[in-house]
């Protein structure tokens, strides 16, 4: 090997080595123009990403912050009439109703989706296999036929398929069972990415202990995924927040449901609440759509703040 | 081939070669390098002779690859990362001298822990891919500089019949002489390795040992190494370095690797050149 490094004639070296100056410092000029070209690009993509939002935020303050009152969270829609075109009342109905049926949604999607979400990304096996192209195919059927679903299962009910199914009407249970198998998926997805990006050496390391795989999925896995876990519980709340195709089919869509706590009857929700509004023939209900949106966006707005936020809190809580 | 390595300490200091009159390929001036306002290495001051073997030595926390990162300015990458004193490439201030880091970077080169080849990119598109960032098209010069360089990682013979063949189809060992041939094929007038062998086997150790030795000839090398009898057998000067109650590491003892290793100035360089710590 010597021979051959003796037998290269240094001059070439020296050559390469003074050519890579020159041709360097000459294109630099050329290649740090293409990369400040990029980066504002890169910028300018950024910016317009950001105009609908920006644009969908102003429009909304400015149409419907003047009806944000105290009167407007705390009272159910009032009747209006020609003399008074403008007595709209509030929507809470519309807020105890969606917390109501998001609060159903939400404990009846996650120990389905998180456990399911720990099969995908624990077992190779076909079932395994099959659950995840499911969940796929789940999270991008159209939203409203989950409402068809629950409507012709619940809301009539009755014998279908050789299975009876009970008859609830028009409810929040029916919301909550459609939201939540909503919500399923997106929760199944998201926790298998955070499960799986726990190290296999970890895991390894556990198993090599001796224990088995539900003790390691149990106090290594679980805990070590915990903050992409509460992630993928938020991000599946604050979606489906603001669905309402599924719930126009099953919670009754009148402007005028009850307020109430009970799950059995009629519920509203707020943003099948936007959607009722602007449909009305009252000028009243349509221009306090805008304030009801208004107060979905922060809604939605702070869930995933408070996600982040949490989820940061627990990685910092770690070091 | 190189001589069998030994590691044991030479007889006499005398025969420890004097890099004084040695021209300089880097110099270090009172060198800091901080991270957010926190020093993690300070009071750096030696010279890097040119076409000899400089190691970096000391336990984990001493700064060492810091220190190697701050000398081709991979540093500014990290975010917080400030350097302090004066470090000369050739007679040019590599931080306030107005050199583009790109340009830099093409007259310092690194090799790093684990094999990194470019996983999209075939063998030869690897060996190149310096040349060609810089702006170097022509075949002619691609293909000789490939050439060259593969010969100076001694990978040519292994790899001529396959240069369009995929990087991972080489071994471990082969993907980071694969590495030293990409960093030597923009003919860098200083090599960085940061502890180029720590992931290899110990054949393939020996062999990338035997290349460092091989190389001094067309490039400088500074080289950060955990293992001692590798700064031992591998390099010509030595700078030892030690983590102080600040947290920061900091220089303690440079000299010719004889010297270091048999009549070192400093107790502590003794103590850990003989596993008494670190």
């Amino acid at each position: 090997m010597t021979d051959v490094l003796e037998q290269l004639p240094k001059d070439p070296i020296l050559e390469r080595r003074e050519l890579v100056k020159a041709v360097s410092a000459r294109t630099l000029r050329r290649r740090s123009l293409t990369s400040k070209g990029m980066v504002g690009l890169c910028a300018l993509a950024f910016v317009l990403a950001l105009v609908p939002l920006v644009a969908i935020l102003y429009s909304l303050v400015s149409k419907g912050l003047h009806w944000w009152s105290r009167e407007f969270f705390t009272t159910s829609p009032a009747v209006p009439s020609i003399g008074n075109p403008n007595n709209v009342g509030g929507f809470a109905n519309a807020i105890v109703g969606t917390l109501v049926i998001i609060g159903l949604a939400t404990l009846l999607a996650i120990p389905v989706g998180l456990l399911a979400g720990l099969l995908v990304a624990e077992s190779d096996s076909r079932f395994a296999r099959m659950l995840r192209s499911t969940a796929e195919i789940m999270t991008g059927l159209p939203s409203i036929l989950l409402g068809i679903f629950a409507y012709t299962v619940l809301v009539i009910g009755g014998e279908k398929w050789g299975i009876t199914f009970p008859t609830i009407g028009y409810s929040g249970i029916a919301g909550a069972f459609a939201i939540g198998v909503l919500m399923v998926p997106i929760i199944m997805k998201a926790s298998e990415a955070s499960l799986r990006s726990v190290p296999q050496v970890v895991k390894e390391a556990g198993l090599a202990l001796g224990a088995r795989r539900s003790v390691v999925a149990r106090r290594i896995i679980v805990p070590t995924a915990l903050p992409g876990l509460i992630t993928s519980v938020l991000l599946a709340v604050s979606r489906g927040v603001g669905e309402t195709a599924p719930l126009i089919w099953v919670v009754g869509a009148s402007i005028y449901n009850p307020l109430t706590w009970n799950p059995h009857h009629p519920m509203s929700a707020i943003p099948m609440m936007i959607w009722l509004n602007y449909n009305s023939p009252y000028p009243g209900f349509q221009d306090s759509a805008w304030g009801i949106a208004l107060f979905l966006v922060v809604v939605v707005l702070f869930l995933n703040l408070g996600c982040r936020l949490l989820a940061a809190f627990i990685q910092r809580e770690r070091r | 081939m190189s001589e069998t390595i030994s590691t044991a300490a030479p007889e006499s200091v005398a025969a420890a070669e004097d890099f004084r009159p040695l021209p300089k390929a880097m110099r270090l001036q009172d060198v800091a390098v901080s991270f957010s306002g926190k020093q993690a290495v300070r009071d750096v001051t030696f010279d890097v002779p040119e076409k000899r073997v400089t190691s970096l030595i000391g336990p984990s926390g001493s700064g060492k690859t810091t220190l190697l990162r701050a000398l081709n300015r991979l540093h500014d990458l990290t975010k917080g990362a400030t350097v302090e004193g004066t470090l000369l490439l050739g007679e040019t201030d590599i931080y306030k001298g107005g050199i583009p880091p790109t340009l830099l970077r093409t007259r310092v080169g690194m090799v790093f822990q684990r094999p990194n080849p470019f996983p999209t990119m075939s063998i030869y598109d690897n060996v190149v891919s310096g040349l060609r960032f810089n702006g170097i098209r022509k075949r002619a010069v691609l293909q000789e500089a490939a050439e060259s360089a593969l010969l100076g990682a001694a990978l040519w013979d292994r790899v001529k019949d396959r240069l369009k063949a995929h990087a991972s189809t080489l071994s471990g060992g082969e993907q980071q002489r694969l590495c030293i041939a990409r960093a030597l094929a923009v003919e860098p007038e200083v090599l960085l390795m940061d502890e180029p062998t720590s992931a290899l086997d110990p054949i393939s150790t020996k062999r990338i040992e035997e290349l460092i030795g091989e190389l001094k000839d067309r490039v400088t090398i500074v080289i950060v190494t955990h293992n001692m009898q590798q700064a031992a057998r591998v390099s010509d000067q030595c700078a030892f370095l030690l983590m102080g109650e600040d947290g920061a590491g900091h220089q303690v003892e440079v000299a010719a690797t004889q010297k270091l290793f048999s009549e070192p100035d400093d107790p502590r360089t003794l103590d850990y050149i003989h596993g008494r710590f670190g």
